[in-house]
């Protein structure tokens, strides 16, 4: 089921790399990996401005809230390509853990703070604690949901995330705010994490889950795990019969992504200073897809450049809705462009249709010069 | 007594709004195997276009109900085929691309639906006689139960009768059963899509206007919410089967509501245990044909 993947070579693999160029290539790309994170690392203290991508110049809290927003909106991407991208799960129940990370944080610190322990050490167990709980939480519905496969493992996923997303809304002992959300409890929260002065400590939190992230993204893509899970999703008949069962490597993909994902759900927390309910829903999971395809399925990258390209489309899009340009236009174009989300289903349906690559596929088709979408074997069976 | 007959009427209404949207869901994975994420909206569409037509010519009597109920029909049918021959029929045989285009199509309408109608729930009139109650066995039952029951049943017998008795029909049910031999044998399946997706697109829209008697309000979100447990319906039914759509309803539908009212609220997760629990024993579903 999983036909779309096979056309985009992930970069680790490209299809015909020169002998000579492929022992450097690595090297290079280390290199450029880190001078960029360097260069995102330096943004707050320089005074960049991109008129109409960003609010304001990028030392702004404003701007790095939002560039910090996008950058764990593409952690959480991510974490849902190696998923769906690297093992061939489509899950509509990765909102889940990222809401699970969130709410545990968020849950843990307003519950247990004993009185004897300091702050820092009262707030390092929280997030162990809440590391536990997404384990857990992951390899209880990984188990259940693995038992089935494609389209059923997508529902099963989907209706545990439903499940978790009314239990948030039901509000059950007041501990989950309901619809209202979850309120950060700062008392045990490191100081240089709070409020609108240290937004620029919380940009580098957010910077610094996403490099943890995509490291971690890496090692298990690049692991004996990895390759047989993309083994898997091509063929899992044969990998069965070499002898190996896809059904562990499978979970062990399905926990390590939705622990990145709680991961990633815990800066969200502290980024915004709460949760609301809207992230435990299924459309935010759907949101993550179209990010992911957006993107680029084949591409690591086209995660992240998916996720920030639409998150700061989605912040700039909701601006100029508001804008007087907009509230000038006939009612015709005025409904549709002042809908932030129809612009962006209706880019998604395009780059579906038109551009199976995604963003990160566009410098991959240009070389090719592939127009047409390849011809495909035909399978009507589910993975 | 009377509360168990009342539940479980009660149940039976809902069951027959779940088996509205989830008919038409089974009927297109089980021929085209594609999830269909816009089901949802074609549902919303038709709720809001019924409503509109039905408070211009009477709110609030039967006749403008008929009239909705037309609306919605031809509504649903017409966006359904227009979105299978627009934007399914081109990603032929891709079919995770296909449900990504579903949902786009369901993100973007439901956005276009909030613009157009706004985010607060439109409540509605409905006539008088619906608005009632009739007691049977000492239970004081809301009347438009009857009608959604009475409707459902309509929908299972007609789509029954047209897969039975016609000749797309026939084509259709081959085609679950095994699409690359009827091909073979020269009949171009992909016609019977467009049809499926019509058929499913009426009852979903037929479903919507239903669904705003039930609820008494037409919202942009009517549609998403009825689609997830719709799904759950079609899995525990058995995807492709529409017997086992029409039985799963039922007992989602009645399971959640006598948890809803013994377990303290706790429908939604009663319906999601039930789900993981049919999964675990049965992965194909109650009526699913072997994978």
């Amino acid at each position: 089921m999983n036909q779309q993947l096979t056309d985009a070579p992930a970069p680790a693999r490209p299809s015909a790399p020169a002998p000579e160029a492929s022992g450097r290539r690595p090297l290079v790309l280390a290199i450029g990996g880190v001078a960029l994170v360097a260069a995102l690392a330096t943004l707050p203290l320089l005074a960049i401005e991109i008129p109409g991508v960003l609010p304001g110049p990028t030392y702004t809290p404003g701007t790095l809230q939002l560039l910090a927003y996008a950058m764990l909106i593409a952690a959480l991407a991510l974490s849902y390509r190696m998923m769906f991208g690297l093992a061939g799960l489509l899950s509509f129940g990765h909102a889940l853990f990222f809401a699970a990370g969130a709410y545990g944080l968020g849950m843990t610190l307003n519950v247990f703070a004993p009185a004897e322990w300091s702050s820092g050490l009262v707030f390092a167990v929280s997030i162990g604690v809440t590391l536990v709980l997404g384990i857990v939480l992951a390899a209880t519905v990984g188990a259940l949901a693995l038992r089935v496969t494609g389209i059923s493992f997508a529902m099963v996923t989907l209706a545990f995330a439903q499940a978790g997303s009314v239990l948030i809304r039901r509000n059950p002992g007041s501990a989950t705010g309901g619809d209202e959300g979850l309120s950060l409890d700062i008392t045990n929260v490191p100081e240089g994490l709070v409020g609108v002065v240290n937004t620029r400590n919380l940009y580098w939190m957010a910077l610094a889950v996403l490099v943890f992230v995509y490291l971690v993204v890496l090692w298990v893509e690049r692991s004996r795990a990895g390759h047989v899970a993309e083994a898997a999703r091509e063929n899992e008949l044969r990998v069965r019969v070499i002898g190996i069962r896809p059904y562990s490597v499978k979970l062990l993909i399905f926990i390590v992504a939705s622990v990145l994902a709680a991961v990633a759900g815990m800066g969200y927390l502290l980024l915004q200073s709460g949760a609301s309910p809207r992230i435990a829903t299924a459309d935010f999971t759907l949101t993550l897809l179209v990010i992911v395809v957006l993107g680029g399925v084949g591409y690591r990258w086209g995660a992240i450049v998916g996720g920030i390209v639409y998150t700061l489309l989605d912040q700039r899009l909701t601006a100029l809705a508001g804008s007087d340009f907009i509230a000038g236009l006939p009612a015709v174009l005025r409904v549709p462009l002042s809908e932030p989300l129809f612009i962006l289903g209706t880019l998604f349906i395009l780059v579906v249709l038109f551009l199976p690559g995604g963003i990160a596929g566009i410098p991959q088709r240009i070389r090719s010069g592939r127009k047409q979408h390849p011809v495909e074997a035909e399978e009507a069976t589910d993975a | 007594m009377s509360t168990v007959v009342l539940l479980l009427v009660t149940g039976l209404g809902l069951g027959a709004l779940y088996f509205l949207v989830a008919s038409g869901l089974s009927l297109i994975y089980g021929l085209m195997g594609v999830l269909n994420f816009a089901h949802g909206s074609f549902l919303t569409i038709a709720a809001f276009l019924g409503w509109e037509v039905g408070r211009r010519v009477s709110d609030g009597t039967w006749w403008g109900l008929a009239l909705s109920a037309m609306v919605g029909l031809a509504v649903g049918a017409i966006v359904a085929a227009a979105t299978e021959y627009l934007l399914i029929r081109r990603l032929y045989e891709r079919h995770i691309e296909q449900a990504l285009v579903t949902v786009g199509l369901s993100l973007a309408t439901v956005a276009l639906f909030e613009g157009i109608w706004g985010t607060d729930p439109i409540y509605t009139q409905k006539p008088e006689w619906l608005a009632q109650t009739t007691e049977i066995l000492g239970a004081k039952i809301p009347n438009d139960r009857f009608l959604l029951i009475a409707c459902a049943l309509v929908v299972l017998g007609g789509i029954v009768l047209f897969l039975r008795r016609t000749r797309y029909g026939l084509i259709i049910r081959a085609g679950v059963e095994n699409r690359s031999m009827v091909m073979a044998l020269g009949i171009d399946v992909r016609r019977s899509f467009t049809i499926v997706f019509a058929i499913g697109g009426a009852a979903a829209g037929l479903g919507g206007v239903l669904a705003s008697v039930y609820y008494g309000y037409v919202s942009a979100h009517l549609g998403s919410v009825l689609l997830i447990f719709a799904f759950i319906v079609t899995v525990i039914g058995g995807l492709g089967s529409l017997t086992g759509a029409a039985i799963a309803s039922v007992l989602v539908a009645v399971l959640q509501q006598f948890a809803n009212f013994y377990l303290g609220g706790t429908g939604d997760l009663v319906v999601v245990v039930a789900l993981a629990a049919v999964l675990l024993v049965r992965p194909r579903g109650l009526m699913g044909k072997v994978a």
